[in-house]
């Protein structure tokens, strides 16, 4: 039903990778990605791959998963895979040339970088969300924007909004949920009528869904004034978020394969 | 006795296959009559919201049968369909499913999905209200400028309208005032002498179940506990306090009253209570 539907999908766990700061996790994002694209040969492709795969390996997140959560992506992969192979024309002779299809080498391997590029892609973001709890991504994302508040960005309460919309995402499931049953009791059907009885059988659902949202954001709003919350400013946090010995030597990594792949690409590797 | 529904070795487990499993109802069988006040009680999470949802189709048993005049509710489609209109459900602060622009359209909305004609809707809608102790004006407003309690009354209302031969609530009472709560259930009580319908009736207050019903039902740990009239349950208190239950509050006393010597029956409300205490006095006074 609505419940199996996993948000965030933060798999709680005690991995060094869990443990690391958010900050450092999203800046590590960051730079595996332009390092990716960077890569353009074999060798720094192998050498982000078996860093991808040694990060994967300590996170002990199950790495049936993460091919789980492809899933969606795979009619992605297979246009990219194919555009790539059919419309890249290289020099020499092509390896296949049939009626109106004709493959280079070229196209096979750059039909291969792309979606491999695209798949370390997808799989290092799901290694963040996944070792990262929602909360903590906030903070780190507002940690991170901070400078910007020099030029008035509203961070804090940007991250404020993004942290109570993650918290009520399953409290309005399990409400919808309920308000389905509530309207199947008295007869209202989902299921079956044409795309225009169907969309009309929404209104039963949705009137309840907005007045109780809005009534949890009124009281929410209350709670929150009792408590005295004003905003950013001068608010301290229980939980400050502190590098560790753990960071910088993920940091350090992190540049050395940066760096390793830049001189690669210098090389033409 | 004339049983309406019959409920049979039922199971349901929730999220099957998965490392969530959990059983929430443990081979309950049990049979209701035409006619009856049945109550339900039993700690949070015992079953109880479960076990409703299957009287009306919304949940699909695991394993076990739903009997409807004899017909598994399961068997076909229709009657599948047809449980959701003869079992009328009730749900926990029913105010909040409303949505239409007018108390009367809210109303309809049950009798419209049963594809009934506009005159039995429009027939249908004013008896339910009537039931409800809605005035016409208050037909004709929005459900959102009326009080807490009038729209709980507006939301049974709406179920009402299907005219169920069975009717189930799951706390119709909670968050109340007390007056707000004698209407309540004064409204049930006249929906089942008028239609000599079936009430089965959700509450954490013994002294309701007590008055008002003429049967309980006790759940704990995902299984049918006790089944019997309110005299046979809270005969045994010990267990239901074991469960997490308790007993009303007038039979607390006078359980103490009889542990000190005092030879007074059990009572169960206070009505019966006073009785009790005025025939001991009498009683005391010609000896």
């Amino acid at each position: 039903m609505l419940k199996d539907i996993t948000l965030g999908q933060y798999f709680p766990g005690k991995s060094p990778i869990h443990l690391l700061d958010p900050r450092c996790k999203l800046i590590l994002l960051v730079v595996y990605i332009v390092a990716l694209f960077t890569a353009s040969s074999w060798i720094s492709y192998g050498l982000l791959l078996i860093c991808l795969l040694t990060v994967i390996k300590i996170s002990t997140i199950p790495p049936k998963s993460i091919v789980k959560g492809m899933k969606p992506l795979v009619m992605i992969l297979v246009f990219t895979g194919v555009l790539n192979l059919f419309f890249t024309t290289g020099e020499g002779e092509p390896v296949i040339d049939f009626w109106i299809i004709t493959i280079y080498a070229e196209g096979i391997v750059r039909a291969v970088f792309m979606v491999a590029r695209i798949l370390m892609l997808i799989t290092c973001t799901f290694l963040l969300t996944y070792t990262t709890s929602p909360i903590a991504l906030t903070d780190g994302l507002e940690a991170l924007m901070s400078p910007l508040k020099k030029i008035k960005v509203p961070v804090h309460e940007l991250s404020m909004m993004m942290c109570i919309a993650l918290r009520f995402i399953p409290t309005l499931i399990e409400e919808t949920d309920k308000i389905m049953n509530a309207q199947k009791a008295r007869g209202a059907d989902f299921e079956s009528g044409s795309i225009m009885d169907r969309a009309r059988a929404l209104i039963p659902i949705l009137v309840p869904l907005f007045i109780s949202a809005f009534r949890r954001a009124d009281e929410l709003a209350t709670a929150m004034e009792c408590r005295c919350y004003q905003g950013g400013e001068g608010r301290t946090k229980m939980k400050l978020l502190r590098y560790t010995l753990w960071d910088f030597r993920a940091f350090a990594i992190g540049a050395l394969i940066l760096a390793a792949t830049f001189v690669l690409a210098s090389f033409g590797l | 006795m004339n049983p309406i529904l019959e409920v049979k070795n039922l199971n349901y487990i929730y999220s099957i296959g998965t490392p969530f499993e959990h059983k929430a109802l443990d081979n309950v069988s049990f049979t209701l009559n035409r006619g009856e006040f049945v109550g339900i009680i039993g700690h949070t999470g015992s079953g109880k919201s479960t076990l409703m949802q299957h009287l009306n189709g919304l949940l699909k048993p695991t394993s076990g049968q739903i009997l409807l005049d004899g017909k598994d509710i399961w068997s076909d489609k229709q009657l599948t369909r047809q449980a959701r209109f003869r079992v009328g459900l009730v749900f926990q602060y029913p105010e909040y499913q409303l949505f239409e622009e007018t108390v009367y359209k809210d109303i309809a909305f049950g009798p419209k999905n049963m594809g009934l004609k506009p005159e039995e809707i429009d027939r249908r809608v004013r008896e339910a209200a009537g039931f409800v102790g809605l005035t016409e004006a208050q037909l004709q407003v929005s459900p959102f400028d009326l009080s807490g309690g009038q729209k709980r009354r507006v939301a049974i209302a709406g179920v009402i309208a299907m005219e169920p031969e069975v009717l189930i609530l799951d706390e119709p009472t909670a968050g109340l005032d007390p007056s707000g709560r004698a209407e309540i259930l004064g409204n049930i009580e006249a929906y089942r002498k008028a239609k000599n319908a079936t009430i089965m009736m959700v509450s954490h207050s013994m002294e309701d179940v007590a008055r008002l019903t003429d049967r309980l039902l006790v759940m704990s740990g995902s299984c049918l506990a006790m089944d019997g009239t309110p005299d046979e349950v809270f005969t045994r208190a010990q267990e239901l306090v074991d469960m997490g239950l308790s007993i009303p509050q007038v039979t607390q006393v006078f359980l103490k009253l009889k542990e000190k010597g005092l030879d007074v029956p059990m009572v169960y409300t206070i009505e019966q209570a006073v009785a009790a205490l005025k025939q001991i006095k009498g009683g005391a006074v010609n000896a």
